[in-house]
């Protein structure tokens, strides 16, 4: 039942990620931009996909420091994943606009440091699981440490958009003149994202949950 | 019975003498900031005037380099003859502990940083002295920071593998906005320029900083210590 479930959700995905690039693929090219701006339809949806899994994280972290249950870890683990994985997918694909517009692969804007800064952080965590071997231990101190970056993200955004900032303002939900048939697929882009993000995080999750049953199995052989 | 603060003031103070008598953290720290001083002359031209813009910046790499030494034995110190179990099964709360660590680092790191500070002066040519209290402020708001975020993520790392490599990995990106803001402010200090309007809100940030990451730091401990 769940396996078809996530099934479902994962074709759904898919689908939603189809009939978007198609629809964004017959949109007319931006008139300063050209083909290149369209980019965007991507590049927000995952950014935002990005902030729900820090959040989820972040959840997760503190329900696990609070109940003791490993569940919420692994939830917090995999979630982790998934967002750094979506945020790398927002730098590369604005590093990729950057390029043909800015004529520059990288810029040490304001938008573009915090979210460098941000997949730094959540990076670090995962490499601290990586370097302890107790698991209570390992997922006390990452859900210790993913709560400090949680609480640093915001600062991170304000202290640097204080220092420069060279980033196009918001187009979707910034006051842009956008058709609305482009808002809905930007909508149903996330949407798509999301789902994506929902599938990813449960198949990693099932992994981790596996992965300490083995371990657990493990330690039960080798008290005998 | 030790009131809450006797209880950091005896930790602050075993660390202290812990580390006087032996100064291997600090001793390593300072040489460490000097070799850092000396290949930032070959990276950029020392009497260069753009070198005196960005010397904010450089200063403040140099003491958070620096600083992360004293802050990685800080909790390592504890490790032989399981030092660190006996000060958890001591009487006295984690917080405690915490704070009573975060101090001792506190007064090393800065005690570098100002052996550190004219000797970037006199290589560089940096008037330091133009601006000296408001330098020395921003400091002590910028180095409380480095230590508080450091003291707790020493104890994060202390016994995992390659703790030397996790600790600044940890930190560093954690720090950014309160180094940031120290940046901003030495460089301007330094140049002979007081704090005024813009600056006040790096100021602030900076405030800020060391008031949330303190509380949560706080709060976190025991968990960290105890599990």
């Amino acid at each position: 039942m769940r396996d078809k479930l996530l099934f479902a959700l994962g074709l759904a995905a898919m689908a939603l990620l189809a009939r978007n690039t198609l629809a964004v693929a017959g949109y007319p090219n931006e008139a300063n931009q050209g083909a290149i701006f369209k980019i965007i339809f991507f590049h927000v949806p995952v950014a935002m996909a990005a902030m729900f899994c820090a959040a989820v994280s972040l959840i997760g972290s503190v329900m696990f420091l609070l109940t003791r249950n490993f569940k919420y870890d692994a939830l917090a683990v995999s979630v982790t994943e998934v967002g750094l994985a979506f945020l790398a997918a927002n730098l590369v694909t604005g590093s990729i606009w950057g390029r043909v517009i800015w004529g520059i692969w990288w810029t040490w804007d304001a938008r573009l440091t915090s979210a460098l800064v941000c997949w730094l952080l959540y990076a670090g965590y995962l490499m601290l699981r990586h370097a302890i071997e107790e698991p209570t231990q390992r997922a006390t101190f990452a859900a210790v440490f993913s709560i400090f970056a949680f609480i640093d993200v915001p600062i991170v955004i304000f202290s640097i958009k204080w220092w420069r900032t060279q980033h196009p303002q918001p187009v979707f939900w910034g006051g842009g003149s956008i058709p609305a048939e482009w808002y809905i697929t930007a909508v149903l882009n996330l949407l798509a994202m999301v789902l994506l993000g929902i599938v990813l995080t449960v198949t990693r999750l099932r992994q981790e949950e596996a992965q300490r049953e083995i371990d657990s199995l493990r330690r039960t052989a080798h008290a005998f | 019975m030790l009131s809450f603060f006797q209880q950091v003031l005896v930790v602050m103070v075993k660390d202290l003498r812990a580390e006087l008598r032996t100064k291997e953290a600090v001793n390593a720290s300072l040489a460490f900031a000097l070799v850092i001083l000396l290949m930032f002359s070959f990276a950029f031209d020392p009497l260069e005037e753009t070198t005196r813009e960005i010397s904010g910046g450089l200063l403040w790499i140099v003491f958070a380099f620096a600083g992360t030494l004293v802050l990685n034995r800080s909790f390592a110190r504890e490790q032989p003859n399981d030092c660190l179990d006996a000060m958890i099964a001591a009487p006295i709360s984690g917080a405690a502990l915490f704070l009573g660590k975060a101090l001792a680092n506190y007064v090393l790191v800065l005690a570098v940083e100002l052996v550190a500070l004219p000797v970037f002066g006199i290589f560089y040519g940096v008037h330091w002295t133009a601006q000296f209290p408001q330098l020395f402020m921003v400091l002590l708001l910028g180095t409380w920071a480095l230590t508080v975020v450091g003291t707790i993520f020493s104890a994060l790392t202390v016994n995992i593998r390659l703790r030397e490599v996790m600790l600044p990995m940890l930190t560093y990106p954690i720090l950014v906005p309160a180094l940031m803001g120290a940046m901003q402010l030495t460089a301007g200090l330094v140049t002979g320029k007081p704090i005024s309007g813009d600056s006040f809100s790096w100021l602030k940030m900076i405030v800020g900083f060391d008031v949330i990451f303190t509380a949560v730091s706080l709060v976190l401990v025991e968990t960290v210590l105890v599990g």
